[in-house]
């Protein structure tokens, strides 16, 4: 790195901008050694899959014989209207776990950012602390929870709760296991400090003079919040339902432990029919077209704020 | 009712905050419970005989010390490789940038299903047995973004002046690096290592696509004792971990927010 001979003429202005300084040599192949080794094991083990990901999906054979390409696209119709239930669960159960994740969340990002004072860092740590337990465990754990003749199911059944959900479609029997709430509910939980962290990292950069200025120009407190507070936390909004939608559409750990086999969402099919029917066909046909939704919507976010922010 | 108003924010916040931290809650309490079938889900009577024989279920501790192993050397992996690739980004203009960008945050932006069903596809038909190896690539590949990110926007923010007046001084290229870069940017790369080691440590849903019979890690034990009767000793290792970790993490603040007193 030799800055000192022959600096460019745009930062010998006095204040060096923070952007990437340092080499500017023009055939400087250091970059490229750098990169080398970790984007050849992306393309290699990521990239690559996914090129030959599509490839499975439209070969057709057997595990004995092989699977040959035969550019055989009815297994993506046959998919689709075989497995479209699951499919909608899916986005549906992923949709409103991201919805209640947020509304979850933002009081708990917001009592941090703002509330919190010298408790702050101890109240993260509690957050992040559920990630060391092995989160097989946890959801287990759910299962005790929402037991039958539990604590929780009494409580609710009492107050007729699960009355309601019933009517709504959410439970089933007077009992939280083995219903769609029961996948939500742990689907929420499971993507919840998601959420929650951007949600903070964008709330703790406010400016909290913002508040009281708003409060000065006769701002009520709700207000202030819908005026001033949520628009400036939009980028932690926006990266939080990402990062709590993406994995929750493609999970199937929930479904499988807190759900009956009415619950099952596309991840359980693309498990199965990968590891237990040993339809690779049919499974990267699925996955594929997992795939290129999440990249439609993951898509329409960047446009709107774009990659490097999100990153 | 003012009280309630002002503090509305706060009791819904404590409120989820219960949320989270119940499941710890009862994975601890039932870490003492002795169950009368195989499933360990409703509560019986206190005992410690699980603690007292956290290795007695068979091969369970078989499968945490492989899934020590992975995680040890994806971690290392992850790391290496990361922080070179971040270094590039924050430290260099090069052609290709944003395609390289796109590439580092795609695997972030992939369910899990479909990372480890289309890796699963490639070492299937390319014949590559499954085991310690397959899990070890698959485990370096989705760690390796998360590291790139931690470490670039520690590098980002760092100020390059001082790495100027380092080589004002007459530090050469790699004591420059060694003596100023490394340890700015060391916070970064510490953050993104145990980043790598809790997510690969965790990982069930890519490792479930390419794991081998003779390869079950702890996630993959848990699993299937899901299906055939979970042991005691499961909640046990998870209190463990829980505290652990958090022991870590609150020493490590504790030392840290000493060291900027003195």
């Amino acid at each position: 790195m030799k800055t000192a001979e022959a600096p460019p003429p745009a930062s010998a202005a006095a204040p060096p901008p923070p952007a990437p300084g340092g080499a500017t040599g023009r055939r400087n192949l250091t970059p490229y050694w750098l990169l080398l080794p970790g984007i050849l094991w992306l393309l290699v083990f990521f990239a690559a899959p996914m090129v030959y990901q599509a490839s499975t999906s439209v070969q057709t054979g057997s595990l004995e014989e092989g699977f040959r390409v035969t550019w055989h696209f009815a297994t993506y119709w046959d998919a689709l209207t075989e497995y479209y239930p699951q499919f909608l669960r899916s986005v549906l159960y992923a949709g409103t776990a991201t919805l209640l994740c947020l509304l979850v969340g933002y009081p708990l990002a917001y009592a941090i950012a703002f509330r919190a004072g010298r408790w702050r860092n101890l109240l993260l740590v509690l957050v992040i602390a559920p990630f060391f337990t092995s989160f097989l465990i946890r959801t287990l754990a759910w299962k005790t929870i929402l037991a039958d003749g539990g604590p929780v199911v009494e409580v609710l059944n009492a107050l007729h709760v699960i009355d309601v959900t019933t009517w709504i479609g959410l439970t089933e029997g007077h009992r939280l296991l083995a219903t769609p709430l029961a996948v939500i509910c742990g689907l929420t939980y499971n993507f919840l400090p998601f959420m929650i962290l951007p949600l903070y990292a964008s709330l703790e950069r406010i400016d909290p003079r913002l508040h009281e200025a708003a409060g000065d120009l006769y701002a009520k407190p709700f207000t202030t919040f819908r005026k001033v507070t949520f628009p400036l936390s939009m980028p932690g909004v926006v990266a939080g339902t990402l990062l709590a939608f993406i994995p929750a559409s493609g999970d199937y750990i929930n479904a499988e432990l807190l759900g009956s086999t009415d619950q099952k969402m596309v991840g359980n099919v693309i498990q199965s029919q990968f590891l237990r029917v040993l339809d690779y066909p049919t499974a990267a046909a699925l996955s594929f077209i997992l795939m290129a939704a999440i990249l439609a919507i993951v898509g329409v976010y960047i446009r709107k704020s774009g990659t490097e922010e999100i990153v | 009712m003012r009280w309630l108003r002002r503090n509305l924010v706060v009791i819904a916040g404590a409120a989820t905050l219960a949320y989270l931290i119940l499941p710890n809650v009862v994975v601890t309490v039932f870490s003492f419970n002795k169950p009368r079938g195989r499933f360990n889900y409703t509560w019986q009577e206190f005992s410690t005989d699980a603690w007292r024989e956290p290795c007695g279920v068979a091969d369970m501790c078989g499968s945490l010390a492989l899934s020590l192993q992975i995680a040890l050397w994806a971690t290392l992996g992850a790391t290496v490789l990361g922080t070179l690739i971040a270094f590039a980004l924050a430290r260099h203009r090069f052609r290709a940038r944003s395609a390289v960008n796109t590439l580092i945050f795609l695997p972030m932006a992939m369910p899990e299903v479909v990372m480890g069903a289309s890796l699963g596809t490639l070492f299937l038909n390319m014949r590559i047995e499954f085991g310690f190896w397959t899990i070890l690539t698959a485990h370096i590949m989705f760690c390796l973004s998360f590291v790139v990110t931690a470490v670039k926007a520690r590098v980002m923010s760092m100020d390059p002046r001082l790495e100027q007046a380092a080589q004002d001084l007459y530090a050469s290229p790699l004591q420059t690096f060694l003596r100023v870069t490394l340890p700015i940017a060391a916070p970064g790369i510490a953050a993104g290592a145990m980043l790598s080691f809790a997510l690969s440590f965790d990982d069930f849903i890519i490792t479930n696509f390419n794991s081998g019979p003779a390869s079950t890690t702890f996630p993959m034990f848990v699993w299937g004792s899901a299906q055939r009767g979970t042991p005691v000793q499961i909640n046990v290792i998870g209190t463990a971990m829980f505290v652990i970790a958090v022991g870590v993490v609150l020493i490590g603040r504790l030392a840290g927010s000493r060291r900027k007193r003195s």
